[in-house]
């Protein structure tokens, strides 16, 4: 799950780590109110309006301004709230901007980066930091590895003082500045660690002209497995920042992710969800969607899939691919024909059972007197929807 | 042969007394395994499976009373964790998670935890282990399968079914097939894996289904290209996932593009993995590359 820049900020705040703070606006009405009250907690005279979306490149779309006083900030938060801003992430399609945060313009010094994540590959969450900050890391990558120093944790035994002075060095830091780093880099894995977080990200970490490091910006991820443990952190999600169908879905235990293609399909196993979206693709279609209707699947599951897939305009025919091991064929077979008798389908719609009571689930379907094409194997059902679609079915 | 479990596998099912831990037990006895007993803290004395076989309260207790030596874990994900450093701590040697949505920082810990007690782990969030004929340890629907010498390793549940079932129309059966699970952090790779099949005298080819995400896939080809005399066919999921979406398992981020279906399959290829494009042609060429 993803929160905004201002919920990060909160959370890393009240656990003692240093932030470029401020105050969130999400009617025009609130301006004034806000900036006024930025002026007073920290005497602010320059601001920095930034929007509030989960997307990042918002710098580039627009989406942050610099303002040298408080009528350019009451301009700017009017011109930002409510635009549809386009970053790299966003897509052309753009986000509404609901929220935007208006925080102190700083004397900035020098700019770092410092994100926590976890090493698949070590089994280990891995502290990475760069001299290269404000910018994108993927680049740093690329053109000059060196430049980002990691260290990994030992599982169960948290960021040592020792690795967290390798990194503060590592990034050129001294003295006071230095002794800042090692705290806060310990307190922000801390942090990472307590709140099963799966990405935080402090781009830019800043070391002020006054010789305050602090985050300018965080974001932060969790793992959606441990957000039963973290209530508060489940409150912060905003459904307004996610696609309406795949909300939906969700509702139903159904794992559906929206695509641009005109094939619909619903598929029993994420693996088996993706082969047979690369199926589609290889028979020369485009898959709509991924669909994962999970280990239980029932009449219920099915219509619910069905809607979903259909409430998307562009599927012009669906892919049901079944593979029955526990879930019996026949019974989702039922569960076909009550959804297509029900929701009036009128796109075509291919059914591929294999597994557990196939064959009684096929002889089913044919008796059914409901329209629908029947495939024996996996590619015969890729030919047959993908002519489908082309209305040639 | 096989690997990993056999006829002489004595299993415990911890979290017996569940709903899923029970009719998945009951399935896994009825499929010719000794399930020879069960765990539930709090519950020991009680029977489960009709009367079939003794509930402990403790992996240490079940272990001693029954001889186990594989424990199949259904326990919920707030406790699953924990059942899984219990049932390695208590000397199993192999312990199989099935349970879904384990939290990764757990996972984390869970790992060091089982390697530094030296058990074998598989999973979670796996359909388990099955070898044909002989024994179930899992959720995998075992009438699909057929004994012979193909190794199957899978980050995924259904699609693992599916390259079974083509491996069984072409005449061709499975020394082992596992399911490693698609989580960030599972407990046997597939490099070990399949050193475990190079081998096993019962294994003659191995099928290696990957999906998007990690780097998995690119370490057993690399081990493979060293190590492995066997032939090695290789798909990956997910060609037209689009890159940064969770497509259901959290193992499916595109993170890099090193982790892509495209950079994976060539990389795959450069090392000697048969790469199957398709995901209908998995046993067609298993079939051609034994014939060869």
């Amino acid at each position: 799950m993803k929160i905004h820049e201002y919920q990060a900020k909160q959370l890393l705040k009240g656990h003692g780590i240093p932030i470029q703070d401020g105050e969130t606006v999400s009617a025009p009405g609130e301006a004034e109110a806000a900036v006024a009250q930025v002026e007073k907690s920290f005497g602010a005279t320059q601001f920095v309006i930034k929007a509030q979306v989960h997307a990042g490149g918002r710098g580039k779309g627009g989406g942050v301004k610099f303002c040298p006083d408080r009528q350019s900030a009451l301009d700017n938060i009017g011109k930002i709230l409510g635009m549809t801003l386009v970053t790299p992430q966003t897509g052309p399609e753009g986000r509404l901007v609901r929220k935007v945060m208006v925080a102190q313009a700083l004397d900035i010094a020098k700019e770092f980066y410092a994100a926590i994540t976890l090493d698949r590959s070590k089994a280990m969450d891995l502290f990475m930091v760069s001299s290269e900050g404000g910018m994108e890391i993927e680049e740093v990558a690329r053109r000059s590895p060196e430049k980002i120093v990691k260290e990994w944790i030992v599982p169960g035994f948290g960021l040592r003082s020792f690795q967290a002075r390798n990194l503060a060095a590592a990034m050129g830091l001294e003295g006071a500045a230095a002794t800042q780093a090692v705290a806060m880099f310990r307190k922000l894995y801390a942090f990472y660690r307590a709140y099963d977080c799966s990405i935080v990200e402090i781009n830019p970490l800043v070391l002020t002209g006054q010789g305050e490091l602090l985050a300018l910006d965080a974001k932060i991820n969790f793992d959606d497995n441990g957000l039963y443990l973290h209530p508060e952190v489940e409150a912060m999600r905003d459904l307004d920042e996610e696609d309406p169908s795949e909300v939906e879905a969700g509702k139903y235990h159904l794992n559906y992710i929206k695509l641009d293609g005109n094939v619909g399909c619903m598929v029993n196993g994420a693996g088996l969800a993706m082969a047979t979206m690369d199926i589609i693709k290889q028979y020369g279609g485009a898959p709509a969607n991924f669909l994962d209707v999970g280990g239980g699947a029932n009449v219920e599951t099915v219509k619910n899939g069905f809607r979903i897939i259909l409430s998307d305009p562009n599927v012009k025919a669906v892919l049901i691919n079944i593979f029955g091991g526990i879930v019996r064929c026949d019974r989702i077979a039922n569960g076909i024909i009550e959804a297509v008798k029900e929701l009036e389908l009128n796109v075509p719609v291919v059914v591929r059972l294999a597994g557990t009571n196939a064959d009684v689930a096929k002889e089913l379907l044919a008796n059914s007197g409901v329209a629908i094409i029947s495939a024996d194997s996996f590619e015969d059902a890729a030919t047959k929807v993908v002519e489908a679609a082309r209305g040639k079915g | 042969m096989a690997i990993l479990v056999n006829k002489d596998s004595r299993i415990i099912v911890q979290g017996i007394t569940g709903s899923e831990g029970s009719f998945h037990a009951a399935q896994c006895l009825e499929y010719g395994g000794n399930v020879v007993g069960g765990v539930t803290p709090g519950k020991g004395g009680q029977t489960a499976l009709d009367g079939k076989v003794p509930v402990f309260d403790s992996c240490v207790e079940a272990r001693r009373e029954t001889g186990a030596n594989v424990s199949l874990i259904f326990v919920p994900p707030p406790f699953a964790a924990d059942a899984i450093m219990e049932a390695a701590a208590a000397g199993i040697e192999l312990v199989v998670c099935i349970t879904e949505g384990i939290p990764v920082a757990q996972m984390v810990e869970v790992k060091a935890f089982v390697e530094k007690v030296g058990s074998r782990f598989i999973g979670p969030n796996c359909p388990g282990v099955l070898t044909p004929g002989e024994a179930k340890v899992g959720i995998m629907p075992g009438f699909i399968a057929k004994k012979g010498a193909v190794g199957v390793i899978s980050k995924s549940g259904t699609l693992t079914y599916e390259a079974v079932d083509q491996l069984v129309q072409q005449g061709l059966g499975q020394s082992t097939c596992i399911g490693i699970g698609g989580d960030p952090i599972i407990g046997t790779t597939m490099k070990e894996l399949l050193a475990m099949f190079e081998a096993d005298p019962a294994t003659e080819a191995v099928v290696l289904i990957g999906e998007i995400g990690g780097s998995m896939e690119i370490e057993a080809a690399q081990y493979a290209k060293e190590h492995v005399t066997k032939p090695v066919i290789g798909f990956i999921a997910g060609q037209t996932a689009p890159p940064g979406r969770r497509m259901g398992h959290a193992g499916a981020i595109v993170s890099g593009t090193d982790e892509s279906a495209a950079a994976k399959k060539r990389l795959m290829a450069e090392c000697g993995i048969i790469v199957v494009e398709s995901p209908a042609e998995i046993g067609r060429t298993v079939k051609l590359a034994l014939s060869k």
